[in-house]
């Protein structure tokens, strides 16, 4: 705060009508963007404009504004959400960028995630995933007491940190293969660490892996891309915990 | 006048809910197949209740506007979940949670509602630890609490600085599994457009596709509002961009009352407004103040020096600085409930105290907190809201103090609802923030995200048997019957009217200039005046609005502009409820302040002799005003006070 300039900029903003058309980027000009504002800010001044000139607006999902609904997703600057660091898209500030910028602002682009239109993207396959498996089976009420089974302090917060997945498929989108390996260990490891989970833990693993194949996400060859960019710093120790969960239910069959 | 029946079970308070429950009807197993039940929303409240109606072997459609379940408001709650676990003992209870919610709410909820939200309050935690919600840990492995304000005890479960997104992925899960197993099917990028009433009862709902804009009718034997709250009437609030009022005003225009709409919480500490393009506002945790104090310089020529930014806070030293919560409030100090802070902050602004540019501004402060407990335990504990507060403002809050500022953050009214969460329309249920129940005049911390799954976990499941069990020989019904295909029409009568104004301004603007006479003259602090200004530039924007608004694009594919229009319109509609609700109520009394009504050092002054009562306003056309019915509130168990927060 009061340091606050403004920033005259060009976009380069992908558009596409719908799944099945070609796209393109149209390219735009924003002047007086307050250093103060988020970058999701300037698309609405962006919008606003568009809409003054009765254009329709670049469409792009966001809600919570604040980096924990997950549902911004876009590829700026060929970064998911992004280059900063820990980041989302809603909670990157303008005073990141300089006077005079050209920001390209793509949507996810993998084969598991089709364009709805424009910057928005279709990632109901994480929800599949999470339908295959991402749950203990317990039914509402005639539940033991939550003190019932204590749980090591770093148990919990190592389960409370793969848990922090925001489910925005950062991590697919900036795979080469479009794997969705770190958004699915995230979900299996919180669940395996915890003795309400370890029950069906190898069930669980098997279901949301074939899940995962069957939906058209790619295979992880370990380029740590995803751990790279997701905004909340899931450890892509999770993947070798897949892993190893994976293989110890397989040796199982 | 119509009498208001809500139907509160007999026999003394803390035997209502089982007496309830004993004496209830219920649904066998094989008839419950048969039944179709629609939930609107997916927040704590909409998936809870959508997993455990699909648990019991009910047929559920579940709707959502955002494109996962995962992904509704409910995410972004940071600090906390009350329960009356007792884990710490403190002197806890389910009592004195019932008790703590009452005053909280300066004693305008129905006690055996807030009673049975206290009693289910523990189930909630258990349950939440079955499905693997990581709450914080003690070193001994045992669950770790933490305050919020308007306790003296320690009852609030957390998962972090997130325990919004812990609780509602425990509800997703759940949901998930109901999902693969058939039990619950998932309508997402859908948003509900009206409720279908046959013969008085309801049966469906009009819903549009947001992907292909097309509308579409689906039938069920029962409908269950799970929307949230209307916070964004304000434009700017803490609540997530597509926040919206809009099925409460839906079936409100078909007859279902709704409660208190001037019950609006504005919440103490958020990051103060930058600038007029911005789109939203964000909440720091109120655990925070906990350990964070709040304070403005005591010299007027210091707050001016910091707001021409010739001073900073390090330069005022402790003996200049005015911690006016502790100095008002002795006993609750920092943790004084939300509207007795938030008033707090208005007062030292508006006394010139404010302390950034805007001069609207407070300073909350964790020197002391460092000093006491060192960095670390510090940062352990709110690491995460430090960073988020730091990645918005670029500054740090270790090195120098947070400023914050009230925003509008919650509401408490909503669609009125009886003991069993029914609306006044047979078979519409509202559950969640969507509903006036539980919270009175004014929330507790830590209490939407219990009531929201006591809701949709422990009561809905229960309550919405009792009028299911008369429904069992109701076949399902076609959705060509005449009433879907006229609450279609009408459905898209509107959108077309929307579509066809072609006028000159964006939808945002017209919102934002609402958000402008909202919290102007219905925000902090109200006159009868200022309410009566209030209705007249509604009325004259309302007039604005459908004359002059532009909607680029077409209705029959996805159209945000649209999307938002339609929500704006009863935006529209709901400031004007809340405007002439506070009109109506000559008293002070929670969230709700009319500076007339204050007690000389400043608190709020109720009028219990003649507004002891729920406001509910009933529908009675598009051009007259609401009429106002009045549920009385006896208190039997708990004697209304005047709030008391300094001893
Ligand atoms: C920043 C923030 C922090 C908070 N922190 C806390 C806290 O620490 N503790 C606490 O107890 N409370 C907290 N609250 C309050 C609490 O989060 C909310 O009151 C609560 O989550 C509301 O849940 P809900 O299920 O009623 O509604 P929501 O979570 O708002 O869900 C609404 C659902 O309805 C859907 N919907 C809406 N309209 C339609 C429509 N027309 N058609 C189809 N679907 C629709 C949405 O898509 C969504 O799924 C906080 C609130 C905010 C804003
Ligand atoms: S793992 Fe990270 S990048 Fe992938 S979905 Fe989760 S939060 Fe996003
Ligand atoms: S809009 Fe919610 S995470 Fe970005």
């Amino acid at each position: 705060m009061g340091k606050e300039k403004e920033l005259n900029i060009t976009l380069k903003v992908w558009r596409q009508r719908g799944p099945q058309e070609k796209g393109a980027f149209e390219t735009y000009q924003l002047e007086g963007i307050s250093t103060e504002s988020s970058f999701l800010e300037m698309l609405d001044v962006l919008n606003e404009k568009l809409v003054k000139e009765r254009k329709e607006p670049v469409v792009f999902d966001h809600d919570c504004r604040e980096g924990i609904c997950g549902m911004c997703s876009l590829y700026i600057n060929g970064h998911p959400h992004g280059k900063d660091q820990e980041v989302t898209t809603c909670q990157l500030h303008m005073r990141r960028f300089n006077d005079g910028d050209t920001i390209t602002i793509e949507p996810w682009r993998s084969a598991a995630f089709p364009v709805i239109r424009d910057l928005m993207v279709d990632r109901s396959a994480f929800d599949k995933i999470m339908q295959a498996g991402g749950y203990t089976s317990v039914n509402t009420g005639g539940i033991p007491d939550a003190n019932a089974i204590p749980i090591p302090k770093p148990v919990a917060d190592e389960a409370m940190d793969a848990a922090s997945c925001i489910g925005c498929g950062a991590c697919v989108a900036a795979c080469k293969n479009g794997s969705a390996m770190l958004f699915v260990s995230a979900k299996v490891s919180q669940l395996a660490l915890l003795p309400q989970g370890k029950v069906e833990a190898a069930k669980r693993v098997k279901a949301m892996i074939a899940k995962m194949d069957e939906l058209g996400f790619g295979n992880c060859t370990n380029t740590r891309a995803c751990e790279a960019e997701c905004p909340k710093a899931v450890s892509i120790s999770n993947i070798a915990r897949l892993n190893r969960e994976f293989i110890c239910a397989k040796l199982k069959d | 006048m119509a009498t208001i029946d809500s139907k509160i079970p007999k026999g003394p308070l803390a035997q209502k809910w089982t007496n309830y429950k004993n004496h209830q009807k219920l649904v066998n197993p094989a008839n419950k197949r048969k039944l179709d039940i629609i939930v609107v929303g997916t927040g704590l409240a909409g998936a809870s209740a959508a997993a455990s109606l699909g648990a019991l072997g009910f047929n559920v459609l579940n709707f959502c506007i955002q494109d996962s379940p995962r992904r509704a408001h409910s995410i972004a709650a940071q600090g906390g979940i009350n329960a009356a676990k007792n884990y710490q003992n403190d002197g806890d209870s389910v009592y004195r949670l019932f008790y703590d919610t009452i005053k909280g709410g300066d004693y305008r909820a129905r006690e055996a509602n807030v009673y049975r939200l206290a009693e289910v309050s523990n189930s909630i935690i258990d349950q939440c630890v079955a499905q693997g919600v990581p709450f914080a840990r003690e070193y001994g492995g045992l669950l770790d609490n933490r305050s919020f304000g308007g306790a003296q005890v320690s009852r609030t479960f957390y998962a972090k600085g997130q325990t919004g997104q812990q609780l509602l992925l425990g509800a997703y899960s759940a949901l998930s599994r109901q999902v693969n197993k058939g039990t619950v099917k998932l309508y997402t990028r859908y948003e509900m457009l009206d409720v279908v009433i046959i013969e008085g009862r309801a049966r469906g709902i009009i819903a549009r596709n947001l992907v292909t804009g097309k509308i579409e009718r689906f039938f069920g034997h029962a409908v269950v509002i799970g929307t949230g709250g209307y916070g964004n009437t304000y434009f700017l609030s803490t609540n997530a961009m597509g926040s919206n009022g809009s099925a409460a005003m839906q079936i409100y225009r078909k007859g279902a009352y709704f409660a208190n709409p001037c019950y609006a919480q504005i919440h103490p500490t958020c990051i103060p407004v930058h600038g007029d393009i911005q789109s939203k506002l964000t909440l720091m945790s109120e655990s925070l103040r906990n350990d964070g104090r709040i304070w403005v310089p005591k010299k007027l020529e210091d707050a001016k020096a910091i707001q021409e930014g010739r001073k900073t806070a390090n330069d005022i030293p402790d003996e200049d600085r005015d911690f006016y919560l502790e100095r008002r409030y002795p006993a609750f100090g920092n943790l004084v409930p939300r509207d007795v802070a938030s008033r707090a902050a208005k007062e030292r602004c508006d006394k010139g105290f404010g302390v950034n540019n805007t001069g609207l501004a407070v300073f909350l402060d964790f020197k002391y907190a460092i000093q006491r407990l060192g960095k670390d335990v510090v940062a352990q504990k709110y690491g995460n809201l430090f960073q988020m507060y730091e990645k918005i403002t670029d500054e740090n809050p270790y090195e120098v103090p947070m400023k914050i500022f009230p925003a509008i953050h919650y509401t408490m009214g909503g669609i009125w609802v009886d003991y069993e969460l029914m609306t006044s329309i047979p078979g519409l249920f509202a559950i969640g923030e969507a509903n006036f129940s539980d919270h009175g005049a004014n929330r507790l911390g830590a209490s939407a995200l219990m009531q929201g799954l006591a809701d949709g976990y422990f009561v809905l499941p229960y309550t919405i048997q009792n009028y299911l069990a008369d429904q069992i020989q109701v076949p399902r019904m076609s959705t060509d019957l005449p009433e879907f295909v006229e609450a279609e029409k009408g459905v898209q009568d509107k959108i077309n009217k929307l579509m066809s104004i072609q006028g000159s301004e964006s939808v945002d603007s017209i919102h934002k200039r609402l958000g402008h006479i909202m919290w102007e003259y219905v925000g902090m602090g109200r006159t009868k005046e200022g309410l009566e200004t209030a209705m007249k530039k509604l009325k004259e924007l309302k007039k604005e609005f459908w004359s002059n608004v532009y909607i680029p694009g077409e209705a029959n594919t996805l159209n945000t502009e649209l999307e938002k229009a339609l929500r704006l319109s009863d935006f529209l509609e709901i400031g004007y409820l809340m405007a002439i609700d506070g009109y109506n109520r000559n008293e002070s009394c929670g969230g709700h302040f009319r500076e007339e009504y204050q007690t000389e050092e400043g608190e709020a002054l109720r009028q219990d002799d003649q507004y002891s009562y729920v406001a509910c306003w009933k529908y009675t056309g598009e051009n007259s005003d609401p009429e106002l019915l009045k549920e009385p509130l006896d208190y039997e168990e708990t004697e209304r006070k005047t709030r008391n927060y300094k001893n």
